[in-house]
């Protein structure tokens, strides 16, 4: 039984009652943030929080990739005393620690908070205190980890952490405990940041919007969501078990107890290998976002992309033994972690063929955007050919450990996912701010970022199989290693190069980039129909959906519902199939208590590190702030 | 963009239960990465069956019997827990009361009984392997007794306040599906915990 809405009171506010600027005042009221400290430690809009994890997103990518060019200056020439082993050591963890933690997950998930409760029509997030609480654990995560490192107690066990190397007989002290406290902090902000997608995207959507009708981009991150719930929770328990192991004496890698160390990799790896995919799903999204609008057609072979989608999340479940294959393992394993490694190539390469044939069919418009997309079809498959070799046990064994392997993983990481990523920038950028971006500077940005990528690690395949191992600090001359690390460090600086132009294009845009529009580019989905950037309530009325593009379909006037209170925070929530009106869902208030929580839930990762009991206290004090996080305030909260 | 108003949605309820609302739906997200998190433990604990050659390593197996009597009340617990569910669906006020204090002294008296089962697990955690995962497997349900006991404590403060109306039966709701989570997630670790260790 549900209640009705005959509570009504005298100050029910609907907004069949009215129109126009009053209606948008209004709702802006009902929605907006308050201004000052007070309001920003308090939000609850997942356009800001959204923002804010972009930008710290992008701050962490700046700085893992200082640290990638540090590295590169010290290898740039045979036998350099620039950068010791002790400071490569940790340099090389944080560079792929912050990557992939601190960048490549969360990067996709900043953009979905972002973007779609506005691509589903709707006005906020699902549950959007989790978000803000999820935003202050990733930040707390990611301060923590590089405050450590400016402390010099940053990790230096590489960014997998391996065991016996990160136990606590050959990594005392307290750098891989950062590590893998790190790990629990931006574990659990993706994981609420998953759990919130999964529910906006089956409960929220607006009326209307069938299955069949999902922009592409909401369903890579949806999936996308449903891989980090079933994959971060073996990385969660990896490094607990490892931080058991170093703190309170437990055995579960220690061989001379019982346990084994072989066990820490399948844990890490049942997750890491998902974890290329959960950075890789979003950017197909983003690249589907951006052919269907640059190339003024709808997507070729949307069930298609959408079983692609699909089949690779549950394939990257399948692969994960190909990273251990000289641990020497039973020789089934090998053929069966070979063939499914081989496997995932059809669905990803199905989806490249629909995208070229959208393309191909279409009148493409060569935007920044879409160049971006280009040199990710080029470079992601270039990575994907030396991933089949790699596939291949006697061809791993040879390079396992080797630059080859180094270049390999850049190529399907930057390519399949800092490409598209950054043409999403170009894309999104008008929504989010108002203002374009400079294609000009767009267009150079491009090519040296194209050009400096491809020269830095193309070369690094060759110093792979000329035996160069990755994560050593130097190396002699007689090596003759020299003038391809000399090539691939000049790669590098281009690419940063390519970086601060990219900011510097960024920063000038925000005060004196062309203004945008509601849709500066002609899109067919729905974060296109409001403002740019969107008022807090992100539509005056909840959209009624009759198509894949809705904005195609309907160009002279969007259908709407009405019914939903003005002076009240609600938004609809539907069936999970149909997209049939279901609720007039209340949505939450601003509140301090996610970002006491958060305070709360740092300081016991942090005291764990330091004294077991702190899990004890500090649980106690998470629980309170749980509790005044859940007790209802106020009279609008009760209502409903 | 002009609009036009298609359908008037003035009349839905704000809220309902089960599938019906979002918060189910979180619920059932955080049952599944929860579910993960034992699953991968229970791997363990099999993956580490498999590495040694015997098993337990050199400790008697666990005393059974509180783990076996906390099985017991778990699954008469359910009984309770599906009359909360329906008395919360029902709106009726006075019901959930009762039935939020009878899962409230079953917590309790789950919890208490957790504490005899460490007691009689006759390994430390720091002793070996085996001592580590049986150590974590119970640790880690006993985080979801707690939770769990927790969340029923202040649901039942919360029933006998002013904000006792509406949505808050669903979230009384919410609560006795995740208690389904936390004793089915049990079953297979009690075997785990106390019969694989005479069994293997």
């Amino acid at each position: 039984m549900s209640a009705t809405a005959a509570t009504n009171e005298a100050s029910d506010l609907r907004d069949t009652a009215l129109d126009g600027p009053e209606l948008r005042v209004r709702l802006s009221k009902t929605w907006g943030t308050e201004s000052g400290l007070w309001g920003a430690l308090t939000t609850v809009d997942h356009k800001i929080i959204g923002r804010r994890y972009l930008i710290t997103t992008f701050v962490f990518l700046f700085l893992a990739g200082l640290a990638a060019v540090a590295m590169r200056l010290q290898l740039a020439q045979p036998e350099s005393k620039l950068i010791g082993p002790d400071l490569y050591n940790q340099l090389f963890t944080m560079h792929g620690t912050t990557m992939m933690f601190l960048f490549g997950v969360p990067v996709g998930e900043a953009f979905a908070v972002y973007l779609v409760p506005l691509m589903v029509g709707t006005r906020n997030i699902a549950f959007p205190r989790l978000n803000a609480f999820s935003y202050w654990v990733f930040l707390f995560g990611g301060l923590f980890l590089w405050i450590s490192f400016f402390l010099n107690i940053g990790p230096d066990v590489g960014w997998f952490a391996y065991v016996p190397l990160s136990g606590p007989e050959f990594s005392p002290g307290k750098r891989a405990d950062t590590w893998a406290q790190m790990i629990t902090f931006t574990e659990v902000a993706g994981l609420a940041v998953a759990i919130e997608i999964v529910v906006t995207v089956l409960k929220q959507r607006a009326p209307g919007m069938t299955l069949d009708r999902i922009p592409l981009f909401v369903w890579a991150v949806f999936i996308n969501s449903l891989v980090i719930i079933f994959a971060l929770p073996a990385v969660v328990v990896a490094s607990s078990f490892l931080i058991m192991d170093r703190l309170i004496g437990t055995h579960l890698f220690n061989p001379a107890e019982g346990g084994d160390a072989l066990l820490f990799q399948h844990l890490f790896w049942f997750f890491g290998h998902p974890e290329v995919y959960i950075i890789f799903l979003p950017a197909t999204g983003m690249v589907s976002a951006i052919v269907v609008t640059f190339a003024r057609r709808q997507a070729f072979g949307y069930l298609a992309l959408v079983l692609s989608l699909i089949a690779v999340a549950f394939l990257s479940f399948g692969l994960w033994v190909h990273h251990m294959f000289t641990t020497g393992l039973p020789q089934l394993g090998y053929a069966f972690f070979t063939a499914s490694s081989m496997l995932i190539a059809v669905p990803n390469g199905l989806q490249i063929f629909c995208w070229i044939a959208t393309l191909w069919d279409g009148r493409p418009d060569f935007k920044t955007p879409l160049l971006f997309v280009l040199g990710f079809f080029f470079i992601f498959v270039a990575g994907g050919l030396s991933g089949v070799l790699l596939a291949s046990v006697p061809l791993d064994t040879q390079v396992h450990d080797t630059y080859f392997v180094v270049a390999h993983f850049h190529y399907v990481l930057i390519g399949g996912a800092v490409f598209p990523i950054l043409g999403a920038i170009y894309y999104w950028f008008p929504k989010f701010t108002g203002r374009m971006l400079s294609e000009r500077l767009g267009r150079w940005h491009f090519w040296l970022a194209f050009v400096g990528f491809n020269v830095a690690f193309f070369a690094m395949h060759i110093s792979g199989l000329m035996g160069m191992p990755r994560r050593v600090y130097t190396y002699t001359a007689e090596m003759n290693w020299g003038a391809l690390n000399l090539v691939s460090t000049i790669g590098a600086l281009m690419l940063a190069a390519s970086f601060a132009l990219f900011l510097f294009n960024i920063l000038r845009s925000m005060r004196v980039g062309a203004i945008a529009g509601d849709n500066p580019w002609g899109a067919g989905t729905l974060e296109w129909a409001t403002a740019s950037p969107p008022p807090p309530h992100n539509f005056d009325r909840i959209p009624f959906v009759t198509s894949r593009e809705p904005l195609w379909a309907e160009r002279d006037s969007l259908p709407v519902v009405t019914g939903l209170r003005v002076d009240n925070r609600e938004l609809i929530a539907s069936t999970v199939t149909e997209a049939r009106a279901e609720l007039r869902e209340p949505s939450p208030e601003p509140s301090i208590w996610p970002f006491l929580a958060a305070i709360a839930t740092g300081i016991t990762f942090v005291a764990s590190i330091f004294s077991p009991w702190a899990v004890v206290w500090g649980g106690a004090l998470v629980a309170i702030t749980l509790i005044g996080w859940f007790w209802p305030k106020g009279s609008k909260e009760d209502e409903g | 963009m002009r609009q036009r108003a298609v359908a008037d949605l003035s009349s839905l309820p704000t809220y309902g239960f089960g599938p019906k609302s979002p918060m189910w739906w979180g619920t059932l997200g955080f049952c599944a990465v929860e579910g993960m998190g034992f699953a991968l433990a229970a791997g363990s604990y099999l993956y580490l069956v498999h590495v040694n050659p015997q098993w337990p390593l050199s400790a008697p197996p666990p005393d059974h019997w509180p783990g076996t009597v906390l099985t017991l009340l778990l699954l008469f617990s359910l009984w309770p827990n599906a009359v909360a569910d329906r008395s919360a669906r029902r709106q009726n006020l006075w019901a959930v009361r009762r039935d939020l204090y009878i899962m409230s002294v079953i917590g309790v008296l789950a919890v208490a009984i957790r504490l005899y089962e460490f007691a009689g697990l006759h390994v430390k955690w720091d002793q070996n392997a085996y001592g580590s995962i049986t150590w974590i497997l119970l640790g880690l349900h006993a985080t979801h007794l707690i939770t769990d006991l927790g969340d029923t404590l202040v649901l039942l403060v919360l029933m006998f306040t002013r904000h006792a109306t509406g949505k808050r039966f669903s979230d009384v709701s919410d609560n006795a599906f995740y208690w389904y989570f936390v004793v089915a997630s049990w079953i297979p670790l009690y075997l785990l915990i106390y019969w694989v260790p005479r069994w293997a």
